[in-house]
């Protein structure tokens, strides 16, 4: 298990356990955390699973690989922060991650 | 648009053509019944097609591994005999009840039909383009903000921002740029999606100072009772800029919405779920069934193989419909001549 935080748009901080091998969405939908969608169920296919990444972390979970990017098109207030929590994987190395989530999805 | 033409006439008219609405077609036809097909995108298979063509499938009974695309088209394959009609790119606006059952459809390009039996099949709703959440943007939409080109024309003299970096924005960039008075493309990055030969005729034009390009994303409009004069720009390294334009096209791809479903008349489970009899499939308004993801019933599972199943039911009561004097017998491919005839093996 890792301690994953999700901060809301309003700033409402929740914290949950991941599995290690899902994926920082599941865990936000198997959780009930609200501000993802995941539209697409996970499959790199949409872009309704945007969040921030804390900046304490960004190396930890690593850059968007380039078909990340091309569905970060589709989102919006897209920052240099910003990944698909469909495509970051839950690892011991990323035990208490935080990330934030946008104001909207789609 | 006013429906002028004269309706198509069909035993089914099956909204939405994902997996579900083309083995909709399949159970139908072993049944005798014609159907034609409607969907909002320009290709059939709908999720399967648009959001995971590449995108593995390993829960489809018989088959251990598929693609989205790899179903769409075995599906297409299985539906052959059968000769459904396609209608793409196409929505449904308006049902109207005419007889028992018998229902008069109108589409958003004033196409008309005639069906005994309506089918809706249309998944998590239909796609429809992404709006941008830029702050006050809803004043300009349809006057001189706009989310699809219908008539290029319309944008003759225009001082147009077009916003986005696939193949929607490329296209249209490249097709408006000579009619345009100015055109400005406005993407997040330097990179882009869209077709290469595309981008590199966008940087040719951008090269002989045909049109601009710029890196960025916009975050506020100005301009006054719904026409636009500028667009706030925040570039990557934060700074803001204006950009001078009276029109701005954002492609930001396709969302699922329910759409004109919610004003049709039927009951909805928790404002978005058609509910049905799991014995028929059929929802509260006799004739028209619901199947597949956009359906509720208790234990319902949101799986392809669902969809099946409800199909295949589905048939069975809507042969009644199609066929009032007619007795319905029970059959099985394996063995039956007729069906076999039916789908050309025999």
């Amino acid at each position: 298990m890792a301690k994953i935080t999700y901060i809301d748009a309003a700033g409402v901080v929740r914290t949950v356990d991941g599995e290690i091998g899902s994926t920082v969405m599941e865990t936000a939908i198997k959780n009930g955390v609200p501000g993802i969608e995941a539209e697409c169920g996970g499959a790199c296919a949409c872009s309704t699973c945007h969040v921030y990444v804390d900046e304490a972390w960004r190396e930890k979970t690593g850059e968007p690989a380039p078909m990340e990017e091309d569905m970060l098109d589709f989102a919006f207030e897209v920052k240099p922060n910003s990944r698909l929590s469909c495509q970051i994987k839950v690892t011991e190395a990323l035990d208490g991650l935080v990330v934030s989530t946008p104001e909207r999805q789609a | 648009m006013r429906a002028t033409n004269e309706p198509i006439k069909t035993d089914v008219l099956i909204i939405g053509a994902g997996p579900i609405g083309l083995f909709a077609v399949f159970e139908l036809g072993l049944l005798d019944m014609k159907a034609h097909l409607i969907d909002i995108l320009d290709k059939p298979g709908g999720q399967c097609a648009e959001l995971y063509p590449e995108k593995p499938i390993y829960d489809i009974p018989g088959l251990p591994y598929t693609t989205g695309q790899g179903l769409v088209d075995a599906l297409m394959e299985q539906i052959k005999p059968f000769a459904p009609t396609f209608h793409l790119g196409e929505m449904v606006e308006t049902i109207e009840r005419i007889g028992e059952p018998l229902f008069r459809v109108a589409t958003d390009s004033g196409k008309l039909f005639e069906a005994k039996v309506l089918v809706i099949a249309a998944g998590g709703g239909s796609f429809q383009p992404k709006k941008p959440p830029i702050p006050g943007i809803e004043p300009y939409e349809g006057k001189s903000v706009f989310y699809a080109v219908r008539k290029m024309d319309a944008f003759r003299d225009k001082d147009l921002l077009i916003v986005g970096g696939g193949d929607s924005a490329l296209d249209w960039t490249l097709n408006l740029q000579p009619v345009a008075k100015h055109l400005t493309l406005l993407h997040r990055r330097d990179d882009f999606r869209a077709a290469p030969d595309s981008v590199n005729k966008m940087r040719t034009l951008v090269a002989s100072g045909a049109m601009d390009l710029k890196i960025g994303q916009v975050t506020a409009l100005q301009g006054a009772d719904g026409m636009l004069t500028g667009a706030t720009v925040k570039g990557s390294d934060g700074t803001t800029a204006t950009l001078a334009c009276d029109t701005m096209l954002p492609f930001f791809g396709l969302t699922m919405k329910l759409g004109p479903v919610a004003t049709w008349g039927i009951a909805l489970h928790e404002g978005e779920l058609i509910p049905v009899d799991t014995a028929t499939f059929e929802t509260d308004s006799p004739g028209i069934f619901a199947v597949g993801d956009i359906n509720w019933y208790p234990g319902k599972l949101k799986l392809i193989l669902s969809g099946f199943h409800e199909v295949a039911l589905m048939s069975q009561k809507a042969y009644r419909y199609v066929f009032p004097d007619k007795r319905l017998v029970f059959q099985y491919t394996t063995s039956s001549t007729s069906l076999q005839k039916k789908l050309g093996v025999a």
